[in-house]
């Protein structure tokens, strides 16, 4: 469903996202891991169609983002990593124009608006605008947004930011039945529980690359450890400070 | 003040001072600059030579005459003050409870008076700086007409800076107030309502009060008339009453410090008081300010109306027109400022009503054929500002919401197409309502009238085009204020374009009329316009508007294709 080949990104003489090579079928939640500035979020930006790439490809659902860019885009959803949205739009009303964009209007949209909303439990704050929403709840309207459509393919840019732990848990079961159902989940996250957790397949960037990837069995082999959990996993992958390094600068 | 309370000052306003220096050294640096120059090169001698003009001409009224150019300068002042006043009140809201860098600087172990200090320094220089700008060539032709030297110059410095720091500390104070009361956000809206209905009624006064009779005292009955006009409201009990006397003073010989010790007195005062209120008031408020508005809006019928309205389109097109709409009239500092263009209309449309050109003579007929084209200009140039403030931010205003059109399956030429006929619809229509009004006002020759309104339907597709696309060539896509968007490069060079347009479209239409313009000067046999000329004029003006609008236009969809929202990402 998302299939990215040799693709690269460069912000002048910055290489971003340095000839990147992933095959994500159906069916399955893949997780993208890696340390601030390492190319995860303009990875998923450019498969959602929001930057071109320099070079290579990424296919979504079977289509090109840059020769089938609308046919790629029906097919996906995408929740960015930071919930800005028309602050002067109510939550149904930001619901109905994402699902306008997509074509889709009618009775059947304004059922699916009151199933999501209710399904957050925002049915309450629907004709209030977005503005007074709080940071949380604007991520779970970004949420719906991204699926009123129905997409095949879900790309989320750090699902969990401002989400409570109900609602960190709903989304969680959310994206399983998603997954289960016969949709593909792209999740970049710092969250390595929520990785470890939830993703059938990881995958680590660092500095542009992808370093290791695979089940969390073939990560453990990767780093070279039987037992560890992810986080000392990402550690060793992605060379984290050392104890020393942590000493010194918290030395008085 | 205490040592600690100036180095922490210095270091609350270090990174503002690298914002404006590194936003000064960013691309399109040396257009910025030049476009700047250009305007400094134009506008600016164009005050001095007015300005100084008027005082020529009241020195020679004898007696009278350096008592109106006070009473010039005391209501230029006053004018000034009620915009600083005004200004600062919406400036204050921003830069201490919106602002973005307040949370970080809040929890730090910063000093109330540091913080209190850095933002008001930080509130009058985004005020007055335009104020300032203002001021400079209105001095100078009050220093150059009634001989001022470098004492003039010096009194003029020392009586400016306690004339901006007074509305300053004041507007502060009344916004601290008026957030303790509403939420900040709604503060914003109440006051940017607020400020244009006053800014409108002192158009308003100011035209009903007919100042160009001052200059030309034979239109009074008698002298009795003339000085109870001249009496009018004074401003003893106001800064800009003192600071018109201080400075006419060191012009005229009688300066007397007493009313620069009154500015400075005042503004200590008003310093120290505002300082008092903001240690009182500040923590409550500023808690106060991070509550939101309660907005409950369900379906209103007027958007039904609207998206039944648009039922032609496509759902795609129709959502993003609708959402565009909507999302301009829950803003009232986008709306609002419809209030003040309403009341120029007004003005204007008076003025061409009290035009004496119906004598029915001769020269009269002349002059009515270049107020039609003059007619033409100005709302030509009208339509060019409401364009650059309403349609060169739409792009812009997408900003931080651009992701959400960019991942769907929306082509750029969809939705420049939608803020086409968003802008172009109304502004078209009001540009005509105008010129159609004025025109039948004038008694504009059929042939005249209609081609005049043929051009303005031609300029309002083309600058829509052109404001768009200058929009999307220099996006703001940071600003959260729509109202600042126009005065960035972008801005100016979309009115520099727009400009242009007109005066080729305007000299098209006088070239190709020329035979039936110069008939009806004295002594030339009057004829009216011949139907040839009328259609090489209309030809011309079609083939100009549509060049101006296609060519602009393609190049915006291409660019808008290709704009990379995010310059870089982790």
């Amino acid at each position: 469903m998302i299939s990215l080949e040799r693709l690269t990104k460069k912000y002048g003489d910055f290489t971003a996202v340095d000839s990147i090579d992933l095959e994500i079928g159906g069916s399955a939640i893949f997780g993208l891991l890696g340390p601030n500035g390492a190319g995860k979020t303009t990875t998923l930006r450019m498969i959602a169609g929001i930057l071109e790439p320099d070079s290579g490809s990424a296919r979504i659902a079977g289509h090109d983002i840059v020769r089938e860019p609308m046919a790629a885009r029906r097919a996906l959803g995408f929740v960015p990593d930071r919930p800005f949205v028309y602050e002067k739009l109510t939550g149904a009303e930001l619901l109905r124009f994402a699902a306008g964009l997509y074509g889709l209007a009618g009775p059947e949209v304004e059922r699916r608006i009151d199933e999501l909303l209710g399904l957050w439990d925002l049915l309450r704050w629907r004709d209030q605008l977005v503005e007074s929403y709080s940071h949380g709840m604007r991520q779970k309207l970004i949420i719906s947004s991204a699926l009123i459509h129905q997409p095949e393919v879900l790309v989320i840019d750090e699902p969990m930011v401002g989400l409570d732990p109900r609602s960190a848990r709903l989304l969680k079961d959310l994206l399983r039945s998603y997954a289960d159902g016969g949709g593909t989940v792209l999740v970049s996250t710092h969250t390595l529980e929520l990785a470890e957790t939830l993703c059938d397949r990881l995958a680590v960037i660092d500095r542009g690359q992808v370093v290791a990837g695979g089940t969390m069995e073939d990560l453990r082999r990767a780093a070279a450890t039987e037992d560890a959990g992810l986080e000392e996993v990402f550690l060793r992958i992605t060379r984290g400070a050392s104890d020393a390094e942590i000493d010194r600068v918290l030395e008085k | 003040m205490k040592t600690g309370v100036l180095r922490e000052l210095a270091v609350l306003l270090r990174p503002k001072l690298l914002a404006a220096r590194r936003r000064r050294g960013t691309k399109g640096r040396v257009g910025r600059l030049l476009v700047l120059v250009g305007i400094g090169a134009t506008a600016w001698p164009f005050i001095y030579l007015v300005i100084a003009r008027l005082l020529e001409t009241l020195r020679g009224v004898e007696e009278i005459g350096p008592l109106l150019a006070a009473r010039l300068l005391g209501l230029g002042l006053l004018l000034f003050l009620g915009i600083l006043l005004l200004s600062n009140l919406i400036a204050s809201l921003s830069s201490f409870f919106l602002a973005r860098d307040l949370p970080t600087v809040r929890s730090a172990p910063v000093d109330w008076l540091s913080l209190y200090t850095a933002r008001l320094l930080e509130t009058t220089a985004s005020s007055s700086w335009m104020v300032v700008l203002i001021l400079v060539p209105v001095l100078a032709a009050f220093g150059r007409v009634y001989g001022g030297g470098l004492t003039f110059l010096a009194v003029v410095v020392v009586t400016m800076v306690p004339f901006l720091i007074i509305p300053a500390a004041i507007g502060s104070a009344v916004t601290l107030v008026l957030v303790r009361v509403f939420p900040a956000r709604r503060s914003r809206d109440i006051l940017a309502v607020t400020g244009l209905v006053a800014a409108a009624l002192l158009v308003l006064v100011l035209r009903t009060l007919r100042p160009e009779r001052l200059v030309n005292p034979e239109t009074f009955r008698n002298l009795v008339d003339f000085l109870a006009v001249l009496e009018g409201p004074a401003t003893p009990w106001l800064p800009s009453g003192w600071g018109a006397d201080a400075v006419m003073g060191s012009l005229s010989g009688s300066f007397d410090p007493y009313h620069l010790l009154l500015l400075w007195s005042t503004a200590a005062a008003s310093f120290v008081l505002g300082a008092a209120f903001h240690h009182r008031l500040y923590p409550t408020c500023f808690t106060k300010a991070q509550e939101g508005n309660e907005n409950v809006l369900r379906r209103h019928v007027a958007w039904l109306w609207l998206e039944r309205a648009l039922g032609g389109f496509s759902i795609q097109r129709r959502e993003l027109m609708v959402k565009d709409v909507r999302i301009f009239f829950r803003d009232p500092t986008q709306w609002s400022q419809l209030i003040i263009l309403a009341v120029l209309v007004v003005v204007y449309v008076y003025n061409m009503r009290v035009l004496p050109l119906s004598t029915g003579t001769m020269i009269t007929r002349y002059l009515v054929t270049l107020v039609v084209f003059l007619n033409l200009a100005l709302t030509g140039f009208v339509l060019a500002a409401i364009a650059a403030r309403f349609v060169f931010p739409m792009i812009s205003l997408e900003g931080r919401t651009l992701w959400l059109l960019r991942s769907a399956p929306v082509d750029a030429g969809t939705l420049l197409g939608s803020k086409f006929r968003i802008g172009v619809v109304p502004l078209t229509s009001l540009a005509l309502l105008l010129n159609g009004t004025t025109g039948i006002l004038l008694g504009a020759p059929r042939g005249l009238f209609a081609l005049n309104l043929l051009a303005i339907i031609g300029l309002g597709c083309a600058f829509t085009a052109q404001a768009l696309a200058w929009g999307v060539l220099y996006p703001q896509f940071e600003s959260e204020n729509a109202a600042q968007i126009p005065t960035s490069l972008g801005g100016l060079l979309f009115m520099l374009g727009a400009l242009i347009t007109l005066g080729l479209v305007t000299f098209a239409q006088i070239w190709s009329l020329r035979g039936f313009l110069v008939s009806g000067l004295p002594g030339r046999e009057p004829r009216p316009a011949l139907p040839a000329e009328l259609l090489l004029a209309a030809g011309l003006t079609a083939v100009l508007c549509l060049v101006a609008t296609v060519i602009p236009y393609r190049m915006a969809v291409s660019r808008l294709a290709g704009i990379g929202r995010w310059s870089a990402g982790s």
